[in-house]
């Protein structure tokens, strides 16, 4: 079997995952996790 | 060769564990990294807020999008999600993820009753999926603050990764954040605590029935290009994968388990080599001419 039949629905599923990256890029979503990533999170070390 | 293959895994978490926290200053000052490694999702558990950390943890990062005031769903990291679902299943558990390393190095401590499972174990690997849809989704999308802002619910109150390697080490390092601990810090360390004892005595407690990233790694393994197959004219039922596995999975039955972090143990354990890759790995020890 090839390996694109074997692998239809991970290929599938890469090709989703590029599209809904490059959708997530679009919509500015890169500097929500920015912002949100190089501040110090309270939430995540337990200082709420 | 026999030593390095023995010991491959280990060293590809920890190599995996220090380029990912390299960011060495964050640790001597208390602070953690600003550049544009953080625009990125890194495959495992891994706290933003982690000193060394140059990328951002997934799970974290979708509670930051979806309790954002613009978004209520996230392209962006369900495709990182997706991403490294279909490339690799649970194999991010099994070889990338920092907390994975942490729960692999306890349960090397010798332990006089070490258990295969949990009581309760059937019911209780499904509290991972209780806790992604409710503490990852539901609850930052449905409980919000005077200004209609959620929280990271996760991250807030279960998350013991970010305990470890971001609470911990900037609490000891930053003297200001030393003086803002109160009771949520005492009730995520004392998950933290319970979850590391526990990891002495049963194989990785936190992946197997708390890990919202790991359900969602599960449920891509039967599909992800890094899968297994049994071959049938190979496989005689003799129970050797189950054995051998520390989560103690039924290979020879349900090779593509959600369980499964693809650590490898049943495919060296196999006597006659029917645990088998669907798509060929490069391997040193076989000539493939």
């Amino acid at each position: 079997m090839s390996f694109i039949r074997r692998n239809r629905a991970a290929i599938i599923t890469l090709a989703v995952a590029v599209l809904f990256l490059a959708l997530g890029v679009l919509r500015g979503e890169t500097q929500t996790v920015f912002r949100k990533a190089v501040n110090i999170c309270m939430e995540c070390i337990g200082l709420g | 060769m026999g030593k390095l293959r023995k010991h491959l895994r280990t060293l590809v978490q920890l190599v995996f564990a220090a380029l990912t926290n390299g960011y060495a200053a964050g640790f001597a000052k208390g602070s953690i990294y600003k550049g544009a490694g953080k625009l990125v999702c890194v495959p495992g558990l891994n706290c933003y807020s982690c000193p060394g950390a140059l990328g951002s943890c997934p799970i974290g990062s979708f509670q930051a999008v979806i309790t954002s005031r613009t978004n209520k769903f996230t392209f962006y990291v369900i495709g990182f999600f997706l991403l490294f679902g279909a490339l690799f299943g649970r194999l991010v558990c099994g070889w990338l993820c920092p907390f994975g390393l942490v729960q692999d190095l306890l349960d090397k401590i010798p332990f006089p009753k070490k258990l295969r499972r949990l009581p309760g174990d059937r019911v209780l690997k499904y509290l991972k999926y209780v806790i992604l849809v409710g503490f990852v989704i539901v609850l930052p999308l449905t409980v919000l603050d005077i200004v209609g802002q959620g929280q990271p619910w996760f991250c807030k109150y279960i998350c013991p990764s970010g305990t470890l390697f971001a609470g911990i080490p900037l609490i000891a390092s930053n003297p200001p954040l030393r003086a803002a601990l109160g009771w949520l810090f005492t009730w995520k360390t004392a998950i933290l605590a319970a979850l590391l004892l526990l990891s002495i005595v049963v194989y990785r407690p936190f992946c197997r029935y708390l890990c919202p990233l790991g359900a969602i790694y599960g449920l891509f393994n039967p599909v992800a290009l890094y899968r297994f197959r049994i071959d049938a004219e190979k496989c005689t039922q003799c129970g050797a994968c189950q054995r051998a596995c520390k989560l103690d999975i039924p290979v020879w039955q349900t090779p593509n388990s959600p369980e499964c972090i693809r650590c490898g143990d049943c495919r060296r354990a196999c006597p006659h080599g029917a645990v088998c890759t669907v798509n060929p790995v490069p391997q040193h020890h076989k000539s493939n001419t």
